[in-house]
C-alpha cells in the first residue's frame, strides 16, 4: 500500500507544479506560422504596450497544422499564415471576420549552398549540372516554400533536369540544416531563413516573376471572444509600426493593396 | 536557465507524471482485462488499443482536435458541461500524451500478467482470495517487473511527445509549450544555444528518472 501512497504524492506534487491560471482581463490568442516567431513576439510586446488591459498569446506550427486546428473549433482570435492558400480556404470556409485579412509582410526565395564551400554553383541554371547532385526543398505537397521553389524550376526549364536530385523536407529549416552540414549540394529558403545562419550562403534570388508573390496574410477569425482587440492587432501589424519590425527581421513590405 | 526554458521543463515534468499515472491506471486495468478475459471482439479492441502506436502523432493529434475541437461531438459536449474547451490548455497536453503512451503501458503490461504461473492464480482462488485480492496481491507483485517496465516506456513516450501534443495543446508560450515544443520552437528560429540547453537537460532529466524507475523495480515491496 505504501506504493499507493508514493503515487498519491505524485499526483500531489504535479498538483503543486500546476501553473496558476493568470486569467487576464482581455486576452487573444494569436495562432501563427512559426517563421514569424521572432518580429511576432516583439510586435504582440509593443501592441501590449499601446493597449495595456490586452495580454497577446501566440501559438507558433506550421500554417497547415494552425488551419487544421482552426477548422476544428480552437478557440484562435487572430491568424496568422505563411501563404495566402490556408488563408483563402479558411476564408472560403466563412471562418474569417469580413474584412479583416491583410497581408503583412513579403518574402523572397532564395537558392543557398554551404558558405565553407565554393563549389560550382553560382546560378540558379547550375542546378542542372552534373556536379549538383542533392537539392533540398520543402515537400510541396505541405510547405509553401517548396511549391514556390517547384515553380522556380519549372520556370528555368529544370523541372526534368532536377527530378532526381531533389530531397524533399518536412520544413524550410530542415532544408537550410542540410545545406548548413552538407548533406545536399544547395536548397531552397527564404531570405529571412538565410540570414540566421551564418554556415549557409546566398547563390541566387529567385525572380520575383518566377513565382507566386510570398505573402503573409493576417485575418481576425469569426470564433473570436474579443473582435475589437483581434481587429486592433491586426491593424497594428498592418501599420508603418508593424511594418517597421517585420523590416527589422528581413522581411519585405507587402506591395500596395489596390 | 532562463524563466520561459525553466517554465517548459517543469510544464513537461508536471505533464509527463500526470500522464504517467494516468496511463498506469487505466492501462493497467485494460491490460488485466484483456490478458485475463476472452471475449468477443478482443483483437478489435487489441488493434485499437495500439493504433496510437502506429499512427504517426501528428495524425492522433488531428484526430483528437476533430473530436474534440468545439464541434467535435466529444468537445461539443464537454463544452455544454464545463464551459470550457480543453483545446489549448495544458490538460490538452496530458490528455496527448497520454493516449499516445498508453499502448506502451497496456501490450507491455498485458504480457506481463499473461505470463503470471497460473497454478498460482487458482491457488489464490482455492484459498479464498477474491478477484480483486489476487489480482492485487498475487497477480500484481509477481508481474510488477513487466509493469514497471509499462510504466517507464509510458512515461519515456509521454515526456517525449511533441506531434500530437502540438496539435490538441497547441505551441504557447508559457502555457502549453513543454520541452519537445520549445525545442522545436527554439530549433525553428534558429536559437541553437537555447534548442542544445533544453535537449541536454530533458535528456539528463529523462534518464534521471527511468534510472529511478530502474533502481525502484529491483527493491522488495
Amino acid at each position: 500500500m505504501s506504493r499507493l501512497v508514493r503515487l498519491l504524492s505524485l499526483v500531489l506534487v504535479g498538483a503543486w507544479l500546476a501553473p496558476a491560471g493568470r486569467a487576464a482581463e482581455r486576452e487573444i490568442l494569436v495562432s501563427a506560422a512559426i517563421t514569424l516567431k521572432e518580429a511576432l513576439a516583439e510586435a504582440g510586446a509593443a501592441f501590449e504596450r499601446m493597449h495595456p488591459d490586452v495580454r497577446v498569446a501566440f501559438n507558433f506550427a506550421s500554417s497547415g497544422q494552425l488551419k487544421a486546428q482552426i477548422e476544428n473549433g480552437a478557440p484562435v482570435d487572430v491568424f496568422i499564415s505563411a501563404s495566402g492558400d490556408e488563408m483563402t480556404a479558411l476564408a472560403a470556409k466563412g471562418l474569417l471576420l469580413p474584412d479583416t485579412r491583410v497581408d503583412i509582410a513579403r518574402n523572397e526565395l532564395v537558392l543557398v549552398r554551404r558558405a565553407a564551400e565554393a563549389g560550382a554553383l553560382s546560378s540558379i541554371g547550375d542546378l542542372g549540372r552534373a556536379g549538383v547532385r542533392r537539392i533540398a526543398v520543402g515537400n510541396p505537397a505541405s510547405v509553401p516554400a517548396g511549391r514556390y521553389a517547384r515553380e522556380v524550376l519549372a520556370q528555368a526549364g529544370l523541372t526534368a533536369a532536377v527530378a532526381a536530385k531533389l530531397i524533399l523536407a518536412e520544413n524550410v529549416r530542415q532544408v537550410l540544416d542540410y545545406v548548413a552540414r552538407g548533406e545536399v549540394d544547395a536548397g531552397f529558403v527564404y531570405r529571412t531563413d538565410a540570414r540566421v545562419d551564418a554556415r549557409v550562403t546566398v547563390v541566387a534570388e529567385a525572380p520575383a516573376a518566377s513565382h507566386a508573390p510570398i505573402l503573409y496574410p493576417a485575418a481576425a477569425l469569426k470564433t473570436t471572444r474579443d473582435a475589437e482587440a483581434a481587429r486592433a492587432f491586426v491593424a497594428f501589424l498592418g501599420s508603418p509600426e508593424g511594418r517597421a519590425l517585420f523590416a527589422k527581421h528581413g522581411f519585405e513590405a507587402p506591395p500596395a493593396r489596390p | 536557465m532562463d524563466d520561459a526554458s525553466f517554465f517548459s521543463f517543469r510544464l513537461s515534468l508536471q505533464v509527463a507524471l500526470l500522464a504517467t499515472v494516468i496511463v498506469a491506471i487505466t492501462g493497467g486495468v485494460t491490460a488485466y482485462l484483456l490478458a485475463t478475459r476472452r471475449f468477443r471482439g478482443k483483437t478489435a479492441v487489441e488493434v485499437l488499443v495500439t493504433l496510437p502506436l502506429v499512427l504517426p502523432p501528428t495524425v492522433t493529434g488531428y484526430y483528437l482536435v476533430v473530436l474534440l475541437g468545439r464541434h467535435g461531438w466529444l468537445g461539443s459536449a464537454l463544452e455544454a458541461v464545463t464551459g470550457g474547451s480543453i483545446v489549448f490548455t495544458w490538460w490538452a497536453a496530458v490528455l496527448a500524451s497520454a493516449i499516445v503512451a498508453f499502448p506502451l503501458m497496456v501490450r507491455t503490461t498485458q504480457a506481463a500478467i499473461e505470463s503470471v504461473d497460473r497454478t498460482m492464480i487458482d491457488t489464490a482462488y482455492t484459498l479464498g482470495y477474491s478477484e480483486l485480492q489476487t489480482a492485487l496481491r498475487v497477480v500484481l507483485p509477481l508481474a510488477r517487473r513487466g509493469i514497471l517496465a509499462g510504466v517507464s516506456l509510458a512515461f519515456a513516450r509521454a515526456i517525449g511527445e511533441f506531434g500530437a501534443t502540438l496539435m490538441l495543446a497547441g505551441n504557447i508560450p508559457g502555457r502549453t509549450d513543454t520541452m519537445p515544443l520549445a525545442i522545436y520552437s527554439a530549433a525553428s528560429s534558429g536559437d541553437w544555444g537555447r534548442a542544445h540547453g533544453l535537449v541536454a537537460v530533458l535528456t539528463l532529466a529523462s534518464a534521471a528518472l527511468l534510472y529511478a524507475a530502474h533502481k525502484l523495480g529491483r527493491v522488495r515491496w
